[in-house]
């Protein structure tokens, strides 16, 4: 098994190699600003740009809508399947995907044709429609993530047995679902949002075809015009990545620890 | 059931089927339907009437050739991120290597695979573009200068190497679980009865993987095939790959039939449709042995 053990080895190499030379040629090129030395000066450069701040800020608003808007959609939707209606959760689990399948940008080809301003309902009319929209196209885009987190840490629980108790104590309808159903698919409401997080900071398509002024565009336009400030906002954006996804790791593993129920 | 109860059950059931209304309103508004007006759109012309002629002139030359980069770039990325993919999960499930290099390369890769869109751009072309650092190291270390072969970060090869930064994670992630699957009996059983490495590989283990190899490279192409902030931020529309077309013909109707772009919507469509219904099939097959 030695000749095995070092092909695992050559290839966790070439993987290494793969997958780090670029982030350490970013973080290289993105010190190069000021000839001859290495500085931080294109980090200065993008912190004190009005424009960073703002998208940065915007797509930030963004994304804590879509993760509580779509949350409240998501939660009642995937608790009422697993109470109620069993017997169609393979049609909204197959809707949950379609997204997946659909590309993005066909996606929002449509919602330009159905909700422009001349439309029976103009999203786009408006600033705050157009807002609307967006957030809107980010519920669908993260939509496989949160369905699937929320009710994978749904399954954990017995649905039914929470209801029916808090049902026998007096709970009414939002008591249920506010006080017994979401803190106990915490792990998964949390994984969903950091997913979700991760998604929609550096999300471009939507954003630049809706033409708000998101991060994503933003990032698009800079890499257009300047040299140095594109390799620091790659690293920024690879340490919002990770953040997002550490976090995630950090709540599941925090789960399975967890004491599991019977 | 007595008879009397009925009235309550119905009523129950309509109560139940209120719940998901919520959902279903939000899947149609913002999914379902916005996909069928293009669909629909492209089998008409602009003042209404019906026609294949939109599908038809998806068969001229600039249109199909965006296709062909387009499918070669994710075929090329889908392979070459299957098989490197393939390589690491290998490695880190049979291998043999140490367990914190197995949750090492699965913390990263789901890191990187969500790591996409235009920083992946930037962070290629800092490397491997005319001043990036593997170009200007391999020029003073070596006297290799990458750009005389005609290797060129903008374009066809460029952006299957930047597509396999988040291929190659996706592969290891779906593939990881496929291997740990594989069962110890059936490579002791067929050691006993004798087979080499190679033939346990050729006709015990890849029979068992080829459905989940093949799910999964069908899924890389369309993640390859719907992807364009990349490729929009690399190349900006010097490639002529479908979804930047796509953008262009959104921003400013360069094809000039609106109509025509809905039918390059639905080429889209199908062809991502397929790939994934192709890796649901392929995904039903590989779980028979996965119990």
């Amino acid at each position: 098994m030695k000749t095995q053990k070092i092909l695992a080895w050559i290839a966790i190499a070439i993987g290494v190699i793969y997958f780090f030379v670029p982030l350490i040629g970013t973080f290289e090129f993105s010190l190069r600003m000021r000839r001859g030395e290495y500085s931080v000066d294109a980090y200065q450069s993008v912190f004190s740009d009005m424009q960073f701040r703002e998208t940065f800020g915007f797509s930030m608003v963004m994304a804590l809508l879509t993760i509580v808007f779509g949350m409240l959609l998501v939660v009642p939707t995937a608790y009422w399947v697993r109470l109620r209606l069993p017997q169609i959760r393979p049609v909204i689990e197959f809707i949950t995907l379609l997204p997946l399948v659909i590309p993005a940008i066909v996606i929002v080809f449509g919602y330009l044709r159905l909700y422009n301003s001349s439309s029976w309902l103009p999203f786009t009319g408006s600033t705050s429609g157009t807002n609307a929209l967006l957030v809107l196209s980010y519920i669908t885009l993260s939509l496989p993530y949160m369905y699937r987190a929320v009710d994978t840490a749904m399954r954990a629980i017995d649905v039914r047995t929470l209801t029916e108790a808090a049902e026998i104590l007096g709970a009414k309808w939002p008591t249920i679902m506010l006080r017994c159903i979401f803190p106990n698919v915490m792990s998964g409401v949390l994984s969903g949002a950091f997913i979700t997080f991760a998604i929609v900071m550096g999300e471009f398509t939507m954003a630049a075809l809706l033409n708000r002024p998101a991060f994503g565009p933003y990032l698009q336009l800079v890499g257009a015009n300047k040299a140095y400030e594109p390799a620091a906002l790659a690293v920024i954006a690879f340490a919002i990545t990770w953040f997002s996804m550490g976090l995630l790791q950090l709540v599941s593993r925090f789960s399975k620890m967890a004491p599991s129920r019977p | 059931m007595s008879a009397a109860t009925t009235s309550f059950i119905d009523r129950r059931t309509v109560v139940d089927w209120l719940g998901i209304v919520p959902f279903m309103i939000f899947a149609l508004m913002f999914l379902i339907v916005p996909t069928l007006y293009l669909v629909t759109g492209a089998f008409f012309t602009p003042d209404g009437q019906f026609t294949f002629k939109n599908i038809a002139d998806l068969f001229t030359p600039s249109i199909i050739s965006a296709y062909w980069i387009s499918i070669k770039v994710s075929v090329a990325s889908s392979l070459g991120g299957a098989l490197i993919g393939f390589f690491l999960a290998w490695a880190i499930v049979l291998g043999g290597v140490p367990s914190w290099v197995r949750s090492g390369l699965l913390t990263f890769s789901g890191v990187a695979s969500n790591f996409a869109g235009v920083p992946l751009a930037f962070a290629f072309l800092a490397t491997l573009g005319r001043t990036g650092l593997v170009t200007v190291l391999l020029r003073d270390w070596l006297g290799f200068n990458l750009y005389s072969t005609g290797f060129n970060i903008l374009s066809f090869f460029g952006l299957t190497i930047t597509y396999m930064f988040f291929q190659i994670p996706l592969m290891v992630l779906i593939l990881t679980p496929a291997l740990d699957g594989m069962k110890k009996e059936w490579r002791e059983a067929s050691e006993i009865l004798g087979a080499s490495t190679w033939q346990y590989w050729r006709m015990v283990a890849l029979p068992i993987l080829w459905p989940s190899l093949m799910g999964t490279t069908l899924l890389l192409f369309a993640n390859a095939f719907g992807a364009i902030a990349t490729a929009y931020a690399l190349t900006g529309s010097s490639l002529n790959i479908v979804p930047i077309l796509l953008y262009a013909q959104i921003r400013g109707d360069v094809l000039h039939n609106a109509n025509l772009g809905y039918a390059l919507a639905l080429g889209m469509i199908v062809i991502t449709g397929i790939s994934n219904l192709l890796y649901i099939l392929l995904r039903m097959r590989a779980e028979r042995w996965q119990k």
